[in-house]
């Protein structure tokens, strides 16, 4: 059976395409791509080709989430990879990277090979392991990259246990380098941000909480650009949130050195004046920042010191969360609402329908080395279908996650992933598109 | 008036009109503490718990004579852990406790924000009783009865308020309270004790305690945890002493009539010296404990509706 989706407005940076086009699926593929590549009385009288009808709709490359927290094994409670997955396709994401903090860690080749075979089995959208940079996470001994990436993992990371040892981590970015294999740090020194719970400022102050400051952020990044620049090496800068960060960054992309970053939907929406509740859903890691921090993010997404918009993925449990906040676990549960706070962005001139696609899927997949994040033909036929005029509101009760832990939920988007197709199957359909 | 108030979670959240209603009614309880037979039915058959998940012996004791006083029945519980190691989560104590029909729970936690989960949580009115380095609301309010009963009045007053400003929630209680009132507040502690962004309170931020007291009208001194210097907040206890310990030679910068205040426990020796804490002329340490009582009358009266 093919596929043919009539009528939409196709955006694929990839080819510089963003046109009225048809596109014509096969064997799971990308066939064809063009205007009236079949004559729409032909294609609806063949019965070998399932024509949709997609007037009015965008149709971008299969977007990617490039950082994501599957739980599996070991969080089953929060998370596991077939609900994770339903997530990300409902999401619009046809692909996504999954961070290694399971227990165990995904530090050797049986847990790599343990969460493939879990994505396969939920068969729904594409997964691709993070691999752990040293073992157990623990900063201390590296892992065996080779066999990881033999297993199938795409990048490493030691995630929220960020490298403190500079010299553990130059080792690991020069082998990794060598091997081809994307490194992505989650930037914290972890003596300046201890006890930490939200962003060290005026907030912190008055609602009496220990702060997390944002140098604690921006220090190892400014050591791990020294470590890639010295090493000859790249390094990706993980849920970028401060404008100290952004500077530092976009002054090392001036002198054309590997920095990629990516940011996520809170840092561009949310600021710690919100944390005035006490409401634990809005405690993260990196912290929510100030409303300058913000501005800085959303004009690093502009000038593309920002690479890429990751959702950092954290589902969580009630009971990790409905605790005094000191106590509550940090995350976003950002799936089932991340391309409906970054499509916010186009609706507010932030940025282009194409600089958006770019961030969440050419991209990711350029960053990670991945065959995806294009829709040229004979490519996986990896395919979101998005309508912009779809007012919703988010709900927590209709994520898929088994995370409902969203500081977002009751508001109003504009913009949203109506169909989800992966590798030529339509893996999600909102109701416009059922049938 | 009455105030229309289920909990009482911090000064922050109270007007003037709010706070001088609270002192007024506060004032009209004085009088009970002095009698012979020093209890009123007001409260009879009404239930308070005192939830104390933070040693104290201060304000637990300050809210149960308060609460005997007005013939209230009182049930002290202390936890000397947190919720999550003793297994139980707070919620879930707070449901228990909310399904015997309480009337008040007072809590004390150490973690900031623990009162507004509880408040969220049951239809009881909560009264914080400190929490973290948040709020101490009580405290303020016995500290503003007592200034204004000393001063005649709080607006216009110059208060300092020395110390680590950046773990104190009776501090931050107090700068909410005392700068609603009117009074012009300095802060000054090592720079390591003075939170970021502290000004934005709408303050003066000194790191030398002579320029906070300079003609002060009220100087507030805080507790140092002597387990700070553990943590490379201040180098040493001897060191803190010589620099922030409020005696005779820096006293003199102050004005003539100047009060001194201490939350307590007092450090003997760090904070202030011994013949300052005891000089009655000047301090008022004692007044605050007992004004710490006829405030807490007032706010359980208040909440628990006895003035229906």
């Amino acid at each position: 059976m093919k596929l043919l989706l009539k009528g939409a407005r196709v955006i694929d940076p990839a080819q510089k395409i963003d046109s009225l086009t048809d596109i014509l699926i096969q064997d799971g593929r990308i066939a064809d791509l063009g205007k009236d590549i079949i004559k729409t009385d032909k294609a609806k009288s063949s019965t070998d080709i399932k024509l949709i009808n997609l007037t009015g709709m965008i149709v971008t490359p299969g977007l990617i989430d490039m950082h994501t927290h599957l739980r599996e094994p070991g969080f089953e409670y929060k998370e596991t990879i077939a609900s994770g997955c339903a997530a990300a396709v409902a999401g619009g994401f046809t692909s996504i990277a999954c961070m290694p903090n399971t227990d165990p860690v995904n530090d050797n080749r049986s847990i790599t090979e343990f969460i493939r075979r879990k994505a396969a089995e939920a068969n729904m959208a594409n997964v691709y392991p993070i691999g752990a940079i040293s073992i157990g996470s623990k900063g201390s001994q590296l892992t065996e990259f080779w066999d990881l990436k033999d297993a199938g993992i795409i990048a490493l990371s030691d995630d929220g246990r960020p490298v403190m040892d500079a010299a553990l981590m130059r080792r690991a970015l020069e082998y990794a380098h060598s091997l081809g294999l994307p490194v992505i740090q989650h930037c914290e020194d972890i003596n300046l941000s201890a006890g930490g719970c939200m962003n060290e400022g005026y907030y912190s102050t008055i609602l009496g909480l220990r702060g997390i400051p944002s140098i604690a952020e921006e220090a190892i990044i400014a050591r791990d650009i020294l470590i890639a620049e010295y090493t000859h090496t790249s390094v990706h800068i993980a849920h970028v949130s401060t404008a100290g960060s952004l500077r530092l960054i976009r002054e090392a992309k001036k002198r054309n050195l590997k920095i990629t970053a990516e940011t996520a939907p809170h840092y561009f929406t949310l600021t710690d004046e919100l944390l005035q509740g006490y409401d634990t859903n809005f405690k993260v890691n990196p912290p929510l920042r100030n409303a300058q921090d913000v501005a800085a993010i959303r004009e690093g997404l502009m000038d593309g010191t920002i690479d890429a918009i990751a959702c950092d993925h954290a589902p969580h449990a009630r009971t990790d969360k409905e605790v005094e906040f000191e106590y509550a676990q940090n995350g976003i549960s950002g799936l089932d609402t991340s391309l409906g706070l970054s499509f916010t962005l186009v609706n507010e001139g932030v940025l282009t329908l194409e600089k958006l696609v770019e961030k969440m899927s050419t991209n990711p997949a350029r960053i990670l080395n991945l065959p995806k994040g294009t829709l040229a033909p004979g490519s996986d036929a990896d395919i979101t279908v998005i309508d912009p005029q779809l007012k919703w509101t988010v709900d927590v009760k209709d994520f898929q996650s088994r995370g409902k832990n969203s500081p977002f939920n009751g508001r109003q988007c504009l913009g949203k992933a109506v169909m989800t197709i992966v590798g030529g199957e339509i893996k999600y359909a909102g109701a416009s598109l059922k049938s | 008036m009455k105030l229309n108030k289920k909990d009482l979670l911090g000064i922050k959240d109270i007007s003037v009109e709010e706070i001088n209603f609270i002192l007024e009614t506060a004032d009209s309880f004085l009088e009970i503490s002095t009698r012979e037979i020093k209890k009123v039915p007001t409260l009879r058959g009404k239930t308070i718990i005192n939830l104390f998940y933070e040693a104290s012996t201060r304000t637990r004791t300050s809210f149960e004579i308060a609460a005997k006083r007005l013939s209230a029945d009182t049930i002290n519980i202390s936890a000397s852990t947190s919720s999550v190691a003793k297994g139980e989560t707070l919620i879930d104590t707070a449901r228990n406790l909310e399904a015997m029909n309480p009337d008040i729970i007072v809590i004390r936690h150490s973690a900031a924000g623990a009162p507004h989960l509880l408040a969220s949580q049951v239809k009881q009115s909560i009264i914080n009783a400190g929490d973290g380095a948040h709020e101490h609301p009580t405290q303020a309010l016995l500290d503003m009865m007592t200034i204004k009963e000393k001063k005649g009045k709080i607006n216009g007053l110059k208060i300092a308020i020395i110390g680590d400003i950046a773990h104190s929630r009776v501090a931050r209680s107090n700068i909410y309270g005392l700068t609603k009132m009117g009074a012009q507040i300095t802060v000054a502690g090592p720079a390591t004790m003075l939170p970021r962004d502290i000004e934005q309170m709408g303050i003066k931020v000194y790191d030398k305690m002579q320029e906070a007291i300079t003609g002060a009208d009220v100087i507030m001194m805080l507790r140092i945890q002597l387990e700070r210097e553990k943590q490379n907040i201040f180098p040493s206890l001897r060191e803190y002493s010589q620099r922030f310990c409020l005696n005779r030679g820096n006293i003199a910068l102050a004005k003539k009539d100047v009060i001194v205040m201490h939350p307590g426990p007092i450090n003997r020796g760090v904070e202030i010296s011994p013949d300052i804490a005891d000089d009655l002329t000047q301090s008022v340490i004692l007044d605050q404990v007992n004004k710490g009582v006829a405030v807490r009358m007032a706010l359980l009266f208040l909440l628990a509706g006895g003035h229906e």
